[in-house]
């Protein structure tokens, strides 16, 4: 401290003046940061969640909050540049209108849409039915597609093009989810890729090295015994199975491949039968309640029917994890691939289900035999505003979602821990309380954020309603986490995890680009509705706008789209590719050579240490 | 530091705090000690008492916290780690020494414990990976070898003052 206050003395009066005032900017940015870190959504949650039941679950409720809030800003994104303008020229504010073009070349027929908002007297319970499948009051709001039946807004002089704007959103919030995600990844890859190398020391490490001397909470000592005890295990599990693959002869090797290759014809044998059985649900649910509109009849079957596709999705959920976590035991891998490839047949499975919901759900609205309906593109008697209907069967989906979770959480998990609590008969311990499956909790929230993506374009307030059901999720969660789970007896690593959810949540992103580019690009739009009314296609708005531009700017267009510009773009792509795959692995190399030359370095002098 | 020590010591001894001995029972109370599975070997290592209690001096509360903060070079943590983890005092590190290392680490109990099988397996391998001499025990300097090479060693030896 006396050299320092030397040193301040000799300087001249600017450097002084530098220093202090280059001191208190890092002191005024440190406060900065930890300010904005208090603003930081449920960060004492997590952190106390942290603390009690390990990093694992830990990420789980992380990746939540990651979800919270991506809806909320794609929320955001929608709502700003497609609903509000609609909103203010719908009715007139700052002296705006709107333009309804009514569309050229089209037959009268295929315009026709009544929706059938409530009228008269109605029972209450029609509204809440209503409420629950998006159709009636709900169909004719700014929830659904068919609400923005506008072509131009006009504000004072300024002429705001709304379907191209819709178009332009959807992409803008599939390019936002994309980017964020894979910002948020890249950190979890190359921490994978760096440590993916089999340590040649983990025993050592592990075992010397493995207690953090900062824990000061019993409970985390425990978490930290057991995360031990079980990685331990694991590791010396997957030696013994990689001796005992090493040492299989011909014969069992003829048998378990045989044994694998049955069992993943069962595994798809079971798919099938899941995908046949939601496209006969869909089938049959679309049909029922076609019918029973047209003759104007209101049965309270029809809530049930209206949800027969959600329910057997559900199902469908529920029963093919558990299947195929019985056949992996049969398969003979080291326990972390049985894990893996478990979970990749899962994150299958729900993710196709989907699929093959939208898939039923075109083929009725594209089946055609009446040279009418070939006129519309689609069918106009029982479907005259598609898209709407899509984004109702979206909305039931997220709707539904959201009430199992609910369901079972109030029904299934309090009663069973009430049940472990107060009853002390042999059945009852021995099933005792649940551990908190992070795997299975994971895809649950996967799902319903594809379903979400899928739903917006459709629906353009879904992102809203995503967004408040995961805020409701998280407490859900946290409070069943707290009173009704026991501690994991196998504790995950969390870092892999992280990374592994965030790649799911990619391939859920992925996997719905497919339907929206077919729904955008393919499947003609409805006459009768929505601000395409005047396209062929959705697509068909951005070359009719590209048509409006100044024929430089068209030309420039044109020739970025043609082949002589993206054939070369391709190749310089593949090119840069590869130079930073070579790079990556060069230095994968000097990583191992200096950990060489540090053995090398530390041996010699080692035993000359005198003992202390 | 001082401050902590006085706070731990009964009432009539905190006058004198310089050179009273504070009892293994108050030591183990210190929260970084609470959760420690170590903490009996930590008090043993770290006590320079005459009567084998376990007992601390001032000097020997300092040493403690000293060796265990961030700034000990790696050379005096993986001297004082190696006679922590030597639990027979007799300076290297055989077979018994390392199983009762790795049950302390998977808990107390008796189902946190790894079967014979596996702790024969585990040693194994520890063994292989670290006794280059290959006589069946580690000793200091193999120790601090290998603990060198470890990535985690440096981030776990620390104490929060």
């Amino acid at each position: 401290r006396d050299c320092l206050q030397a040193d301040i003395k000799c300087l001249s009066g600017w450097k002084l003046w530098n220093r202090t005032s280059s001191k208190s900017l890092k002191k005024v940015l440190n406060e900065v940061k930890e300010l904005s870190s208090y603003l930081e959504l449920w960060r004492h949650d997590i952190h106390s969640i942290e603390g009690k039941f390990g990093t694992g679950i830990q990420s789980y409720f992380s990746f939540l909050r990651f979800l919270v809030l991506l809806n909320f800003i794609i929320f955001i994104l929608m709502f700003s540049f497609v609903t509000l303008p609609t909103i203010i020229s719908n009715y007139g504010i700052f002296n705006s209108s709107f333009a309804k073009i009514p569309p050229k070349n089209i037959e009268p027929h295929c315009t026709v849409y009544k929706p059938s908002g409530n009228k008269g007297l109605v029972y209450f319970y029609t509204y809440l039915k209503d409420l629950l499948s998006g159709t009636g009051f709900l169909e004719v709001t700014s929830l659904f597609y068919g609400y923005y039946t506008i072509d131009a807004a006009w504000l004072s002089i300024l002429r705001y093009n709304l379907p191209l704007a819709y178009l332009l959103a959807t992409f803008a919030y599939l390019a936002l989810s994309l980017l964020w995600i894979i910002k948020r990844s890249v950190e979890g890859f190359k921490r994978n890729l760096v440590h993916a190398e089999d340590q040649f020391q983990s025993y050592c490490n592990k075992v010397f090295a493995g207690w953090d001397f900062c824990i000061t909470d019993p409970n985390a000592a425990r978490l930290k015994h057991r995360s031990l005890q079980y990685e331990l295990q694991t590791d010396l599990e997957e030696e013994r199975q990689k001796r005992k693959k090493a040492d299989r002869t011909m014969k069992e090797k003829l048998r378990i491949y045989s044994l694998r290759i049955f069992i993943n014809i069962i595994v798809f044998a079971v798919l099938s039968g899941c995908f046949y059985s939601i496209y006969k649900a869909t089938v049959f649910s679309q049909e029922n309640s076609n019918v029973s509109i047209r003759h104007d009849i209101r049965t309270d079957l029809i809530g049930a029917v209206q949800y027969l596709p959600s329910m057997v999705i559900t199902l469908a959920n529920f029963i093919a994890p558990q299947i195929f976590s019985f056949l992996i035991k049969f398969e003979d891998y080291s326990p972390a691939f049985e894990i893996r490839l478990t979970l990749m047949r899962c994150i299958f499975v729900r993710l196709a289900n989907i699929g093959v919901l939208l898939f039923s759900l075109w083929s009725q609205i594209s089946y055609c035999t009446t040279d009418k309906c070939k006129a519309c593109g689609y069918n106009y008697e029982l479907y005259p505003c598609w898209e709407s209907e899509v984004g109702q069967e979206m909305y039931k989906l997220m709707i539904f979602d959201f009430i199992i979770i609910l369901a079972v959480t109030l029904f299934v998990d309090f009663p069973r821990k009430l049940l472990v609590t107060h009853c002390s008969c042999k059945p009852v311990q021995w099933c005792g309380l649940q551990e908190f499956g992070i795997s299975d909790n994971v895809l649950e929230i996967i799902y319903g954020q594809t379903i979400c993506w899928i739903g917006t374009f459709f629906s353009p307030l879904l992102p809203a309603i995503a967004t408040i059901k995961y805020f409701i999720i998280f407490y859900i969660k946290k409070i069943s986490l707290i009173h009704t789970r026991k501690p994991a007896a196998r504790p995950i690593r969390a870092s892999s995890s992280n990374f592994f959810f965030l790649v799911v949540l990619l391939i859920g992103l992925l996997l719905a680009f497919i339907p929206l580019g077919i729904s955008i690009a393919h499947i003609p739009s409805s006459k009768a509705c929505g601000p395409f009314r005047s396209f062929n296609t959705s697509w068909a708005v951005v070359p009719d706008t590209i048509l409006g531009f100044p024929t430089g700017l068209q030309k420039v267009l044109y020739s970025i789209a043609s082949e002589a510009f993206a054939v070369p773009f391709f190749m310089v792509i593949c090119l840069v590719m590869f130079y930073f795959i070579a790079l990556a692995g060069a230095h994968k190399r000097v990583v191992e050579q200096l950990r060489e030359q540090l053995v090398m370095v530390r041996f010699d002098p080692l035993f000359c240490v005198p003992k202390v | 530091a001082y401050k902590r020590f006085r706070e731990l010591l009964p009432k009539e001894e905190r006058e004198n705090a310089c050179s009273a001995r504070l009892p293994k029972s108050q030591i183990l109370t210190l929260p970084e000690l609470r959760a420690n599975p170590f903490q009996h070997r930590i008090c043993r290592v770290f006590s320079t008492s005459d009567y084998g209690d376990d007992s601390m001096s001032f000097e020997d509360f300092l040493d403690m916290l000293s060796v265990f903060s961030d700034s000990a070079t790696s050379d005096i943590k993986s001297y004082y780690a190696f006679r922590i983890f030597d639990f027979d005092d007799d300076g290297t590190l055989d077979r018994k020494d390392l199983e009762k290392l790795v049950n302390c680490l998977t808990g107390q109990g008796e189902e946190s414990r790894l079967s014979n099988a596996e702790m024969e397996q585990l040693i194994q391998n520890i063994l292989e990976e670290s006794d280059i001499d290959k006589d069946g025990t580690i000793n200091l300097s193999e120790f601090q070898h290998v603990v060198s090479r470890s990535p985690d060693f440096v981030r776990c030896g620390g104490l929060q003052q």
